[in-house]
């Protein structure tokens, strides 16, 4: 048999391509010439690489388009993803910057191995078929583990490698696992199959199918960081580089929930009865678990990672609805979500220097007096993560719980509208000490350089911007969720 | 001779692996250890998708089986690299001694 791939195919997967010869380029460049100013050209063309396939992918809005035999689709709910990971991909190269010229991360391939990730999240998102949705989080995965561990001669940073890498394979398996048994039961691996087959009638539930669809939460759950599979997130997120805990919490967590979201909501949902109990437990418990645990850090660092588990929590809601319209709050969540986690993190590795991150919050205090403006910046992200009008983070929240209101999940609700009234505690603490504390530490002199204030400018006026004109945003995402309906 | 075992065992035995692999990657201390109850996990899956695939009549689950292996190398390579890196700097693999982060 001769298998033919029309040519036209390659012309949707433009993004893809780029971003995949820049990362081999950036890698060529590091093997033939591996000096601090060819790194710094290196960075410029993944810069260079993630807005030119920003600009690409911008032109396949509205598009709709099975290729390569239904393993890849090009539809407006993979556009919509992508075009989130490329501007995390392009603030964080911008802020890498600086932040690997401070001798931290003496490799050029860093560079390659975000673009790698990236490439990962942008298959992941578009897949069509459990064979391409693994490949996807496999490319992510494997990028980040190394990436975790690039902090030369940092034990933090290698355990934290060591850590993501074996509870990462651990949890691949676990998702593996869940397709192998939804395999068995359905007989496909093509998600609208599968969708298909549970609908003709043709179907019975058997225990098989049940441990599958189990199994299929447990590894979408680990790389969203969902208790109770979130062991790995606070540990992970705090020994990584900052630049890479920013793009985990912000890119992988996206590109998860992008994934779980389309299996969930085109093959599985016929069958919600069956997922929404466990997703409502799952979604409860990393609300509480996440914000109860932030309480007590006195690592701003370990902090954050902490309110990324409960933000998990906030964007399962959502999903526990199953409803198709309402699923749009996810993607509007996950939008503002970016913006503030990366200018937060962007504020914590301003404070750190060479072998010392200072992300203890004594750090913080008088930071308002010697630096209003990254004090000020610094607020807009906390206020945001804690859930303050008119702030983005605010608008997300309320779309969210206004999906479970709408969809009568009023436990739900209530219990997301108590744990974010916990949350304000430690997002303000931090507040309370960069503003009335006095400094007991010498201070130190930040290196405010251009590329770090414009990621903060840029997510500030982002967060503003999505908070006091939600509207064009919400009619994005209720354009890509179009596809499930 | 093999057409002749119901389908249902290859399933469990599937199930035996991969339970006995979770385990292992749970209880073992030393990461090497882990790594290979991984690998068993990994395997069992295979087993499921070839014994799936042989029952359905598709080719879908064999192809799948070349993906996993594949990725499991590529794994296998990056965690033995992470291991060094962690040896060099500490002097040991055990699990339960790489505890700097915690809280």
């Amino acid at each position: 048999m001769v298998v033919t791939i029309p040519e036209f195919a390659f012309r949707w997967i433009i993004p893809e391509i780029i971003v995949a010869v820049c990362a081999l380029a950036v890698l060529l460049i590091e093997v033939f010439s591996g000096t601090r100013n060819s790194r710094r050209f290196s960075a410029f063309l993944a810069l260079f690489g993630a807005c030119l396939a920003l600009y690409v992918t911008l032109a396949l809005w509205n598009q709709q388009e099975d290729i390569f035999y239904n393993l890849y689709t090009i539809d407006d709910f993979g556009t919509f993803f992508k075009v989130v990971f490329l501007v995390i991909t392009a603030l964080i190269t911008i802020l890498s910057l600086r932040y690997t010229e401070r001798g931290e991360i003496p490799f050029g391939e860093y560079y390659a191995l975000l673009l790698f990730g990236l490439l990962g999240m942008m298959i992941m998102v578009s897949s069509n078929n459990f064979i391409t949705i693994f490949v996807g989080l496999e490319i992510m995965s494997i990028s980040l583990y190394v990436l975790c561990g690039l902090l030369a001669g940092n034990l933090k940073s290698a355990e934290a490698s060591f850590k993501y890498f074996l509870l990462g394979a651990f949890a691949t398996a676990f998702l593996l696992y869940g397709m192998a048994f939804v395999y068995a039961t359905t007989g496909s691996l093509d998600i609208a199959e599968i969708a298909d087959y549970v609908l003709s009638g043709d179907f019975y539930l058997t225990p098989m199918f049940m441990a599958g669809i189990a199994f299929l939460i447990a590894g979408f759950g680990f790389k969203t960081a969902s208790v109770p599979f979130h062991m790995w997130t606070p540990d992970v997120y705090e020994g990584a580089p900052t630049p890479v805990t920013a793009f985990m919490a912000t890119g992988v967590k996206a590109a998860s929930f992008g994934a779980f979201l389309r299996v969930f909501y085109t093959a599985l949902l016929p069958f919600m009865e069956g997922w929404s109990g466990i997703l409502w437990v799952i979604a409860v418990l990393t609300m509480t678990v996440g914000n109860i645990t932030a309480l007590v850090q006195d690592n701003v660092k370990r902090m954050l990672a902490y309110s990324s588990i409960a933000h998990a929590g906030y964007i399962l809601i959502a999903l526990v609805t199953g409803d198709r319209a309402l699923s749009s709050s996810v993607l509007y969540y996950l939008m503002a979500y970016t913006f503030m986690n990366i200018g937060a993190f962007t504020v914590v590795i301003l404070l750190g220097k060479k072998g010392e991150e200072n992300t203890d919050i004594e750090h913080y205090a008088g930071l308002a007096k010697r630096y209003p403006f990254l004090a000020f910046c610094m607020s807009i992200f906390l206020l945001s993560l804690a859930g303050f009008p008119p702030l983005a983070g605010f608008m997300g929240k309320f779309y969210v719980f206004s999906a479970a209101v709408k969809a009568e999940y009023y436990g739900l609700a209530v219990i997301g509208v108590l744990n974010s009234a916990v949350a304000f505690y430690y997002y303000l603490r931090v507040m309370m000490y960069m503003y009335f504390r006095e400094s007991e530490m010498p201070s130190e002199e930040i290196n405010l350089s251009f590329a770090y204030m414009l990621v903060i400018v840029i997510s500030a006026w982002a967060l503003i911007h999505m908070g006091i004109f939600p509207r064009d945003f919400l009619l994005l995402a209720r354009k890509s969720v179009d596809i499930f309906i | 001779m093999l057409q002749d075992i119901p389908h249902g065992f290859y399933f469990i035995l599937s199930g035996i692996l991969f339970t006995i692999g979770a385990i292992g990657a749970i209880t073992r201390r030393n990461a090497i250890v882990i790594f290979m109850c991984i690998e068993l996990m990994l395997n069992a899956v295979n087993l499921a998708f070839i014994t799936a695939g042989n029952a359905l009549s598709s080719m879908d689950g064999a192809v799948f089986v070349f993906f996993i292996m594949t990725v499991a190398a590529v794994e296998a390579a990056v965690g033995l690299a992470i291991f060094i890196t962690i040896f060099r700097l500490k002097g040991t693999i055990n699990a339960d001694e790489v505890n700097l982060l915690k809280g």
